[in-house]
C-alpha cells in the first residue's frame, strides 16, 4: 500500500486478517484460496479490503445479532405480546450517524488508495499493452529514459492448455503443470519480462473490442478499450511468475487469453532486453536485405 | 354469477366466461395482475434453464458440454430473461393486483393500456429468444451490450427491437401505476397513509419513466451504428465506446433499484404482519426509499471504475455510492426494529422475508465494499461481483416475490397453500441458495473472471460446490410451482377474508378469493384498519 495512511491504520487489522485467513502472500490463484492476494507491487488495495471486509463483519454481527436475539425472545410461542410503539428519534439519529461516521473514515482510506493509483509520475519505463481478440501485445516504449526500439510481441494462451480446452478434448487439465503449479489456462506462449524495484507505466489500448488487463498480483486492472490509452502503474517488490486473465467481455475465447508477468532483477531484465533488440535488429537487417522497407514492429 | 367461474378461477365474480375474452382482452387488474405473475413465473423457469447450463459447463474444469461463444449467448440470455421477464414483469404483476386493492381502487386508472403493456411482453420474448435458434445465434455480448463487442452480433436489431418492446411495456405500466395511486385512492386514504408497497410502487415507476428512454436511445445508437453508419461508439469515426457505458448505466443502475424498491415495500408489508407489530418509523421508509431513488441516479459510473475515468470522477462516484448505504441502512434496521417486541410467528411469507433482510444485507456488505474504488479495480469483472448481484437479486428481489406469492396466495386463490410444502420450499431453497452464491465470493477474490467457460484448476473446488447448490437451487423451485399449483387448483383449506392474523390493510376487507370487481364504490377509511393508520408522529 502506498499510501501510509492506509498502511498505518490497518496494520492491527491485517494482523487479525491473517490469523482468520491464513497467510495471503501468494500472486497467483491457488486451490481453496478464499481472500484476496496482498499483492507483491508497492500499490495494494488488499489493506483497504480488509477494514472493508471487517466493517462488514461487525456490522452484520451486530444486526443479525439483534435479529436472532429478537426471532428468539419475541416469539408468539412463548407468549410474547406486540408492544404498540413504532419510533424513536434517539434510535433513528444513531443508526444514521454512526454509519455516516464509518463511511467517512471508508471514504478517507480509499481516496488515498486513489490518489496514489492515480499518480504514474517517476515512471523508470513505459509499456504499451494492446488487447486484441484474443490474445495481447506487448511494446516496450522506454526504460530509464532511453526510448526502446523495436522490442515488442504477441502473448497468447500457451498450446497445451490450447488444446485441453477445446470442447471435448478429452485431456486432463490437472496435468497442464509448471513447477508444480497448475498453469491451465494461465500460461502463455510469451509472457511480459519486466524488471523488479522499477516503477513501470502501462499504457493500455484496445486493439478491437473492450478488454482488460488484469493481473491479481499487481492489485489492479485496466480496461483496454479502442480510441483511448488508459495508464496505470506498477512498482514489483518480489521476483516471480504473476498470472491473471482478460477481465472484460470480449467474444467467445474472452476465458482464453491469460496474461503472465515475469518479474526478474534489473540486471537480468536488461539483459533480456539487449538480446531482444539485437534480435529485432538482426530480423530487421534480414528483412531489408530480402524484400524492401519493414513493417514497424511498434504496433 | 355462480356459473361465472371458469376452468382457470374459481369464484371471479363477474369475470367474463370465455376464455379470449377473459384473457387476451381482459382490462381487469386482477386478470392482468395473474398473467404477469404467470407469464414471469414462466420466464423465471426459462431463465433458470440457461443458468443450469451455465452452472454445468462449469461444474469443473475443462470444455465438457458447450461451445464458448454459446455459453456467452447463455450469460447474456440468462441476464436479459432474469431482469426483463422474471423480476420486472413479476413486481408489475403484483402491482396489478395489490395496488388497486390496497388504495381501494375499482381497478387500475388506465385499464386498456394495462392490457396492452402486458400484451406486448410475450411477443417481445418470443423475439428475444428466438434469436437463438438463428443463424448467427443470439446475443452474446453480455447484457450490458457493451459496443464494440455487442456489434459484432448478428441478432443485433431482434435483441434491439425487443428491448424497445420490453421498454414500452415498462413505461406503460408505470404511467398506470402513477395514474392509479395519484388520482384512485379512496377518499381518507392519504398519501401518508397508504402500505409502503404502494409508496414503494409509486417511487419504482418514476425512475422507470426517467431511465427505460435512456435505455431505448442507448441500444437505439447501437442500431444505427451497426446499420446505418453513424459512430456514436466507434473509436475508428471518432466516436466514444465509454460513451455507450455512461449511457447505459445512467440507465442500469437506477434499474437494479427498480429490482429492489419494491422488494422493499413487499418486505415491509409482511414483517409487520407477522410481528403484529406496525412497522417501525413508516415515515423514515418511505423517505428513505425516496433518498435511494435519488442517489441511484448520481452513482452510474461506480460500474466503470476500471475504464480509466479520471480520478475526480471516480472519487465523486465513489463518495456518492457510499452514502447509497446510509438510506439502506436504515432501512434494514427499521425492519429489525420491527421485529423487536412483537410477537412473532414464521409462516412461510416470514421465513421469506427474514431470509430476504439477513441475505440482502449481505448483498449490500458485498456492494459496500464494491463501492471503494480502489478494491474495485481487484473486485471488478469477478465472480465477487457475481456473487454480489445475485445476493441482491436472487435472496434480494426474487424472494421478496416468493414471500409476496406465499402472503397473497390465499387472497389470490381463497384457499391456503400448504404451509408444510412452502416451508420445505423455503428451507430447501435458502440453503442451496448460499450453497450456490456464497462460494463466489471467494472465487472472485481469488481472481476468477466472470462470464469465462472455463477455468484453472485453483477455482476447481468452490466451482463444483456453487454449481452443486445452483442444481439443488434450480430444483427447489419445481416445489413452489408445485405448492401454487396444488393452492389454487387442489388445496381443500379455504382462505379467511383476513388470511394472517396481524395482516391489516384494505385488501384484507375483501373476500378471498377476491371478487372479480372490488371497491365498486370507494370504501369508508378507518384508520385503525389500515396498516400505517396513525401518522401521529
Ligand atoms: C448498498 C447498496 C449497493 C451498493 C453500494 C452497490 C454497489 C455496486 C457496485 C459498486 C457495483 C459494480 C461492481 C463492479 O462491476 O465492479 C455493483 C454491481 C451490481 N449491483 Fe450493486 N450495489 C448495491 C445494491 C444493489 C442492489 C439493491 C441491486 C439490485 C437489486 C444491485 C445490483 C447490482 C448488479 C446487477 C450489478 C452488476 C451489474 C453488471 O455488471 O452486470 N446492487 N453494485
Ligand atoms: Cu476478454
Ligand atoms: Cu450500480
Amino acid at each position: 500500500m502506498t499510501s501510509g495512511v492506509i498502511r498505518r491504520s490497518v496494520t492491527a487489522w491485517a494482523a487479525v486478517a491473517f490469523a482468520t485467513f491464513g497467510t495471503a502472500a501468494w500472486g497467483n490463484p491457488e486451490p481453496n484460496q478464499l481472500n484476496m492476494t496482498k499483492g507483491v507491487s508497492e500499490w495494494s488495495p488488499y489493506a483497504l479490503h480488509m477494514v472493508g471486509l471487517w466493517v462488514c463483519v461487525a456490522i452484520g454481527i451486530l444486526v443479525f445479532g439483534a435479529m436472532f436475539i429478537a426471532m428468539f425472545r419475541f416469539r408468539k410461542s412463548r407468549g410474547a405480546v406486540a408492544e404498540k410503539w413504532t419510533h424513536s428519534t434517539k434510535l433513528e439519529i444513531v443508526w444514521t450517524v454512526v454509519p455516516v461516521i464509518i463511511l467517512i473514515v471508508l471514504a478517507r482510506l480509499a481516496t488515498g488508495g486513489l490518489t496514489s493509483f492515480a499518480d504514474t509520475t517517476g515512471s523508470e519505463m513505459t509499456i504499451k499493452v494492446t488487447g486484441y481478440q484474443w490474445k495481447w501485445r506487448y511494446d516496450y516504449v522506454d526504460y530509464k529514459g532511453k526510448a526502446v526500439e523495436q522490442v515488442g510481441f504477441v502473448s497468447r494462451l500457451e498450446e497445451s492448455s490450447d488444446r485441453t480446452r477445446q470442447l471435448k478434448s478429452n485431456l486432463d487439465p490437472e496435468k497442464i503443470k509448471v513447477d508444480g503449479y497448475n498453469t491451465y489456462l494461465l500460461d502463455v506462449d510469451k509472457p511480459l519480462v519486466v524488471p523488479i524495484h522499477t516503477k513501470i507505466r502501462f499504457v493500455i489500448v484496445g486493439g478491437d473490442v473492450i478488454h482488460s488487463w488484469w493481473v491479481p498480483a499487481l492489485g489492479w486492472k485496466m480496461d483496454a478499450i479502442p480510441g483511448i490509452a488508459n495508464a496505470a502503474w506498477t512498482n514489483i517488490k518480489e521476483p516471480g511468475v504473476y498470472r491473471g486473465q482478460c477481465a472484460e467481455l470480449c467474444g467467445q475465447d474472452h476465458g482464453f487469453m491469460p496474461i503472465v508477468v515475469k518479474a526478474v532483477p534489473k540486471a537480468e531484465f536488461e539483459q533480456w532486453l539487449a538480446t531482444q533488440q539485437e534480435e529485432a535488429k538482426a530480423a530487421k537487417a534480414q528483412q531489408t536485405a530480402q524484400t524492401a522497407p519493414a513493417p514497424a514492429n511498434q504496433g | 354469477m355462480a356459473h361465472a367461474a371458469t376452468h382457470d378461477h374459481h369464484d371471479h365474480h363477474g369475470a367474463p366466461q370465455s376464455f379470449i375474452q377473459r384473457w387476451l382482452l381482459s382490462t381487469n387488474h386482477k386478470d392482468i395482475g395473474t398473467l404477469y405473475l404467470i407469464f414471469s413465473l414462466t420466464m423465471f423457469f426459462i431463465g433458470g434453464a440457461f443458468a443450469m447450463v451455465i452452472r454445468a459447463e462449469l461444474f469443473k474444469p475443462g470444455m465438457q458440454l458447450v461451445q464458448p461463444y454459446f455459453f456467452n449467448e447463455m450469460t447474456t440470455m440468462h441476464a436479459l430473461v432474469m431482469i426483463f421477464g422474471a423480476i420486472m414483469p413479476a413486481f408489475v404483476g403484483l402491482a396489478n393486483w395489490m395496488v388497486p386493492l390496497m388504495v381501494g381502487a375499482p381497478d387500475m386508472a388506465l385499464p386498456r393500456m394495462n392490457n396492452l403493456s402486458f400484451w406486448i411482453l410475450p411477443f417481445a420474448f418470443i423475439m428475444l429468444l428466438s434469436t437463438l435458434f438463428m443463424p448467427g445465434g443470439g446475443p452474446a455480448g453480455g447484457w450490458t451490450m457493451y459496443p464494440p463487442l455487442s456489434l459484432q452480433g448478428e441478432s443485433v436489431a431482434y435483441v434491439i427491437f425487443a428491448i424497445h418492446l420490453m421498454g414500452i411495456s415498462s413505461i406503460m405500466g408505470a404511467i398506470n401505476i402513477i395514474a392509479t395511486i395519484l388520482n384512485m385512492r379512496a377518499p381518507g386514504m392519504d398519501l401518508l397513509k397508504m402500505p409502503v408497497f404502494v409508496w414503494s410502487w409509486l417511487i419504482t415507476a418514476f425512475l422507470l419513466i426517467a431511465v427505460m428512454p435512456v435505455l431505448a436511445g442507448a441500444v437505439t445508437m447501437l442500431l444505427t451504428d451497426k446499420y446505418f453508419g453513424t459512430n456514436f461508439f466507434n473509436a475508428a469515426g471518432g466516436g466514444d465506446p465509454v460513451l455507450y457505458q455512461h449511457i447505459f448505466w445512467f440507465f442500469g443502475h437506477p434499474e437494479v433499484y427498480i429490482m429492489i424498491l419494491p422488494a422493499f415495500g413487499i418486505i415491509s408489508e409482511i414483517i409487520p404482519t407477522f410481528s403484529r407489530k406496525p412497522i417501525f418509523g413508516y415515515r423514515a421508509m418511505v423517505f428513505a426509499i425516496a433518498s435511494i431513488a435519488f442517489l441511484s441516479f448520481i452513482v452510474w459510473a461506480h460500474h466503470m471504475f476500471a475504464v480509466g475515468l479520471p480520478m475526480g470522477a471516480e472519487m465523486f462516484f465513489m463518495y456518492a455510492t457510499m452514502l447509497i448505504a446510509v438510506p439502506t441502512g436504515v432501512k434494514v434496521f427499521n425492519w429489525v426494529s420491527t421485529m423487536w417486541g412483537g410477537s412473532m410467528t414464521f409462516e412461510t411469507p416470514m421465513l421469506f422475508s427474514i431470509a430476504f433482510v439477513i441475505l440482502f444485507t449481505i448483498g449490500g456488505f458485498s456492494g459496500l465494499m464494491l463501492a471503494l474504488a480502489p478494491a474495485d479495480f481487484q473486485y471488478h469483472d469477478t465472480y465477487f461481483v457475481v456473487a454480489h448481484f445475485h445476493y441482491v437479486l436472487v435472496t434480494g428481489a426474487a424472494f421478496s416475490i416468493m414471500a409476496a406469492a406465499y402472503y397473497w396466495l390465499p387472497k389470490w386463490s381463497g384457499n391456503m397453500y400448504s404451509e408444510t410444502w412452502g416451508k420445505i420450499h423455503f428451507w430447501s431453497s435458502v440453503i442451496s441458495v448460499n450453497v450456490l452464491f456464497f462460494p463466489q465470493h471467494f472465487l472472485g477474490l481469488a481472481g476468477m473472471p466472470r462470464r469465462i467457460p472455463d477455468y484453472n484448476v485453483a477455482f476447481a473446488n468452490f466451482n463444483m460446490i456453487s454449481s452443486i447448490g445452483g442444481f439443488w437451487f434450480g430444483a427447489s423451485q419445481l416445489i413452489f410451482l408445485g405448492v401454487i399449483i396444488h393452492c389454487v387448483y387442489f388445496a381443500k383449506k379455504k382462505a379467511a377474508d383476513r388470511s394472517w392474523e396481524g395482516a391489516k390493510g384494505l385488501e384484507w376487507t375483501v373476500p378471498s378469493p377476491a371478487p372479480h370487481h372490488t371497491f365498486d364504490v370507494p370504501p369508508v377509511i378507518h384508520d385503525d384498519e389500515l396498516a400505517h393508520g396513525h401518522t401521529d408522529h
